[in-house]
C-alpha cells in the first residue's frame, strides 16, 4: 500500500493542476458555447444536431465557421474542406506535443481526440519543466469537452425559444468572435497582409461569385499572400 | 429532435477531417519542422481562414455591419475576447437602430 500511495498522489496532484489550469478558459467558452447552439438553431439546425455536432467535431474555430456559413442542404465537401483548412494547425501542434506526453501510443490516439488550442498551450507550458502526464491531460478534457458539449447543447435549446437571433445582433457575434481571434495573431506586417489580402479577396469571390466559395479562396490567397510578404530573408 | 442525413453527413465529415488532423501530427512528429516562407504561410493559414469567413458580412453587407467590424476590430487588441464580442454586438444593433 505504501508503494501505490506515492503514484496515487502524484495522480491527483497532476489532475488538479489540469483543472486549475483549464478553469478560466472553460468559463470563458460557456457563454461563447451559449451562442454557438443559439446561433445554430437560427440557421435550422436542431438541439440534437447541435449537440451531435459538439460531441463529435468538438473544434470551437471550425464549428463557428461552418454554422456561419451554413446554408441547407448543407454542403459536405464544402463544409470539410473549410474545417481542414481551420483544423490543420493541429497536424503542428500535435507533432510538437508528442514527444512531450508521457502516454502510450494507443493513449495517444484517444487523447489527441481531444486537443484543443487551450490545453495544447496549456501543456506546452507545463510541458517546460516536467512532461504531461495522463493525469493532466484527462483533467482539462473532460471539463473542456462537458463543458463544450453542454453549453452548446443549453445554447440550441434555450435559442429556439429566443428566436430570430438578428433582433439582438446575436447573428454579428461571430463576426466580432472573429475579429477578437484574428486579433490575437498579433499586428505583424505579414498577418496584416493576410488578412487584408483575404478580406479583400472573399468579398469579391462572395459578391461576384457567391458561399461557400469565399472562404477558400480568401484563405489561400491570405496564405499566399503571407509566403510572398515573408520573402527571402525568411528563409535564410 | 430531429437529424437531418444531409446534416448528419456533414457533421461525420467534420469530425473525420478534424480527428485526422488532431492525429496526423503524431504520425509526423520529429520529422516535421517547418521554417522561413513556409512556416509564415503556415503560421497565417488561422487568420487567413478566419478573416475569409466573415469578410462578406464585414464589407459588404451595410454600413452598420462595416462600421460595427471597425469598431470591434479597434478595441479587439485591447479588451479580452469576451467584451471585444460584446462591444461588437451592442454596436451593431445601435447602428441598425440609428444608421
Amino acid at each position: 500500500m505504501d508503494q501505490a500511495n506515492p503514484h496515487m498522489t502524484s495522480y491527483k496532484r497532476d489532475a488538479k493542476a489540469g483543472l486549475r489550469d483549464i478553469a478560466p478558459a472553460a468559463i470563458a467558452a460557456i457563454p461563447i458555447g451559449l451562442l454557438f447552439g443559439a446561433v445554430a438553431v437560427g440557421k435550422g439546425l436542431s438541439p440534437a444536431e447541435v449537440a451531435l455536432m459538439s460531441a463529435l467535431v468538438f473544434a470551437g474555430g471550425a464549428q463557428f465557421a461552418a454554422i456561419e456559413t451554413w446554408v441547407s442542404p448543407a454542403p459536405v465537401l464544402a463544409l470539410a474542406f473549410g474545417t481542414f483548412l481551420i483544423n490543420v494547425r493541429h497536424v503542428l501542434m500535435g507533432a510538437s506535443l508528442s514527444p512531450k506526453t508521457r502516454l502510450s501510443r494507443v493513449e495517444k490516439f484517444i487523447a489527441f481526440f481531444f486537443m484543443t488550442d487551450e490545453s495544447w498551450a496549456l501543456s506546452e507550458r507545463r510541458a517546460l519543466d516536467r512532461p504531461v502526464t495522463a493525469a493532466y491531460w484527462a483533467a482539462m478534457a473532460a471539463v473542456l469537452y462537458i463543458n463544450w458539449v453542454t453549453s452548446t447543447t443549453l445554447g440550441a435549446v434555450l435559442g429556439s425559444f429566443l428566436g430570430d437571433p438578428a433582433r439582438f445582433g446575436a447573428d454579428f457575434a461571430f463576426t466580432a468572435l472573429f475579429i477578437g481571434l484574428v486579433a490575437g495573431f498579433g499586428r505583424s506586417r505579414v498577418t496584416l497582409v493576410t488578412v487584408a489580402v483575404s478580406a479583400v479577396v472573399a468579398a469579391l469571390v462572395h459578391y461576384f461569385i457567391g458561399a461557400p466559395w469565399h472562404v477558400a479562396s480568401g484563405a489561400l490567397a491570405g496564405i499566399a499572400a503571407a509566403y510572398i510578404t515573408a520573402g527571402k530573408e525568411a528563409d535564410a | 429532435m430531429s437529424i437531418d442525413t444531409t446534416t448528419l453527413l456533414a457533421i461525420l465529415a467534420m469530425a473525420l477531417v478534424t480527428y485526422a488532423t488532431r492525429v496526423a501530427g503524431l504520425l509526423v512528429a520529429d520529422r516535421l519542422a517547418l521554417t522561413g516562407r513556409a512556416k509564415a504561410a503556415f503560421d497565417a493559414i488561422p487568420p487567413a481562414v478566419l478573416v475569409a469567413v466573415i469578410a462578406p458580412t464585414a464589407l459588404t453587407s451595410g454600413w452598420p455591419e462595416a462600421i460595427a467590424a471597425a469598431i470591434t476590430a479597434l478595441v479587439a487588441f485591447r479588451l479580452p475576447l469576451l467584451a471585444t464580442v460584446v462591444v461588437g454586438v451592442v454596436a451593431v444593433v445601435l447602428l441598425r437602430n440609428f444608421l
